[in-house]
């Protein structure tokens, strides 16, 4: 009996919350496998047997599961948990979306973003957005598991697994995916990055936010975030979003500027390292969570910012 | 074309919720509830469906005790025709809900199933997909945007990297992310008329289902406090401490 983790990709690379499942996953204890369903997409199983800690690669290559539709992807899942006493994934949009299905076809509960690992049937999980952690104890035969990527490190590589072929499961095709408009950016992912710089309603309008923010990102090797509050004015498209209802981050340095720091936006970046906070209003909540504070103007900061950093 | 949307009873979200002191669960006494406010989202999605001329009949679904009448109001007030209470005293978690809903739906059938993409009490993001997956229907979730078309959905999904739209067969269960749309307030004369409108109550083992918590919560606790830092004087003073003391850039 092993660990199964389902790996997300994007049929040539294995993306970065993966790893950090992979670490959950060693925290349980016990061998390790790797599934990797997706469409012409051995260059993804190749990374991944490459993973420390990974002992087996699972690969089912075919057609139906180019766009890793929830339906195809859940019954795939299921067809192998027989063998497996615990299936995770990263808590992504991606595992949100099929993990639940899975726990439902198989009959069990499925354990929610867990940010700790107590034994194995017992987690540490954030409810009501954070500001609560619960200890839960499973006791079905398989544990259905979903990762919060930032509350464990990312496993490195250095593994040398081997790839085993599994035969696809039947084509569903309950769902016929139309499009994706992606964001292009050559930034990291904000859920990876080390840095993140974040702009609320205080930069105004969407053309200072890029102006003066972009800049800085780049400087600092960062990735760009924003507030619900930026997000529902319009200066930046709804993937920016930090916090409850956006992404869940913890970077080594988030740099908040013009954020005021409402409750759902800390939920979203509360566990980062070093919080920097930019704020004209010395009154603004975000101060009580941030380790360095500056109390001015974001127009006049951000450029003296950006001079300093050369 | 009948929709059902399953609501859920939770604590308000401008409400700071505290941990019991036996740390056995948070305190919920003398605590405002309201609706989920994703719930809110969908409801108003499926009743902007029949204002389009596009579903005929809104159900409203809640499981819980008997105070989720409130919440099968609020919905009703809104805009839902009728209300359907599944009545329990046991915590229910996702997977007894899903079960529930499933045999609602096998009784009504309808052809769209609207949830809310998750619940801010428990933030499970769970019911929606596992309905899906007991009923073998496929589902769109964390929906921004609904256009229905006879017998199929398109759903465009907010996803990590952006955006992406899915077509899918009815029947089928979506779920409602924040963007999908902005719920009206309910006006007091529907408050009223809500009052007059069918609510159905109904048990778990009447729809023979084990509703059995799966999940045993050992304790909860609230996480560390961050504490609040040093103010700095400008952006030199900023970076140096940056570079020197926290050694992150």
């Amino acid at each position: 009996m092993a660990i199964l983790v389902i790996a997300e990709h994007d049929h040539t690379s294995i993306k970065a919350a993966t790893r950090n499942a992979v670490t959950a996953a060693t925290k349980i204890g016990g061998e390790i496998h790797l599934l990797v369903a997706g469409s012409a997409c051995a260059a993804a199983a190749d990374a991944a047997a490459g993973l420390a800690g990974v002992s087996k690669v699972l690969l089912a290559d075919a057609p139906h599961y180019a766009d890793q539709s929830p339906e195809n992807l859940a019954a795939l899942v299921v067809a192998t948990a027989a063998s497996h006493t615990h299936l995770l994934a990263a808590a992504t949009t991606c595992g949100k979306n099929f993990m639940p299905r899975v726990a439902a076809l198989l009959d069990v509960a499925q354990i929610s973003e867990i940010i700790g690992v107590e034994s194995a049937d017992t987690f540490v999980r954030p409810i009501y957005a954070g500001n609560v952690v619960a200890t839960v104890q499973s006791a079905d035969p398989v544990k259905v598991i979903t990762v919060r990527a930032t509350a464990f490190e990312a496993a490195g590589d250095g593994g040398n697994a081997h790839i085993e072929k599994l035969s696809a499961g039947p084509d569903l095709a309950q769902n016929k995916l139309v499009g994706r408009e992606l964001s292009k950016s050559e930034r990291p992912e904000l859920t990876a990055a080390k840095v993140i710089v974040s702009g609320g309603r205080g930069m105004g309008n969407g053309e200072n936010f890029h102006r003066l923010l972009e800049p800085l990102a780049d400087r600092l090797g960062a990735a760009l975030g924003a507030s619900r509050a930026a997000v529902d004015a319009g200066y930046v498209s709804n993937d920016y979003q930090v916090g409850q209802t956006g992404k869940i981050v913890a970077p080594q340095l988030y740099i908040a500027v013009g954020i005021s720091g409402a409750i759902q936006h800390l939920a979203g970046m509360k566990d980062s390292k070093v919080i920097v906070a930019i704020n004209k209003d010395a009154e603004a909540p975000i101060f009580q969570v941030a380790d360095y504070g500056l109390v001015g103007d974001l127009f006049e900061v951000l450029p003296a910012l950006q001079a300093e950093l050369g | 074309m009948k929709i059902l949307v399953a609501v859920k009873r939770v604590v308000d979200y401008n409400v700071k919720v505290r941990v019991k002191p036996d740390a056995s669960d948070v305190d919920l006494a003398n605590v405002k509830m309201s609706m989920n406010p994703f719930d809110e989202i969908a409801i108003e999605e499926a009743v902007r469906l029949k204002e389009a001329g596009i579903a005929t009949e809104v159900i409203a679904v809640s499981a819980g005790i008997a105070n989720c009448q409130e919440t099968l109001r609020t919905a009703m007030a809104i805009g839902a025709d009728r209300g359907i209470l599944i009545q329990t005293d046991v915590e229910l978690q996702p997977l007894a809900v899903a079960k529930l809903l499933k045999a609602v739906c096998e009784k009504e059938q309808p052809q769209i199933v609207l949830c809310g993409k998750q619940a801010i009490d428990d933030d499970a993001n769970q019911t929606g997909q596992m309905l899906a997956g007991l009923m073998n229907w496929p589902q769109a979730t964390f929906a921004s945007k609904i256009v229905v078309a006879g017998q199929l959905a398109t759903v465009t999904r907010e996803i990590d990297g952006g955006l992406e739209t899915v077509e899918v067969p009815l029947p089928a269960v979506l779920t409602a992310d924040l963007r999908l749309n902005e719920p009206r307030y309910a006006t007091l004369p529907n408050i009223m008329k809500a009052k007059r409108k069918p609510l159905e109550t109904t048990h778990p083992a009447t729809l023979g289902v084990d509703v059995a918590p799966r999940l045993k919560t050992l304790k909860v606790a609230e996480p560390p406090k961050r504490t609040a830092g040093i103010k700095v004087a400008d952006a030199a003073d900023l970076v140096m401490k940056l570079k020197t003391e926290a050694k992150v850039i």
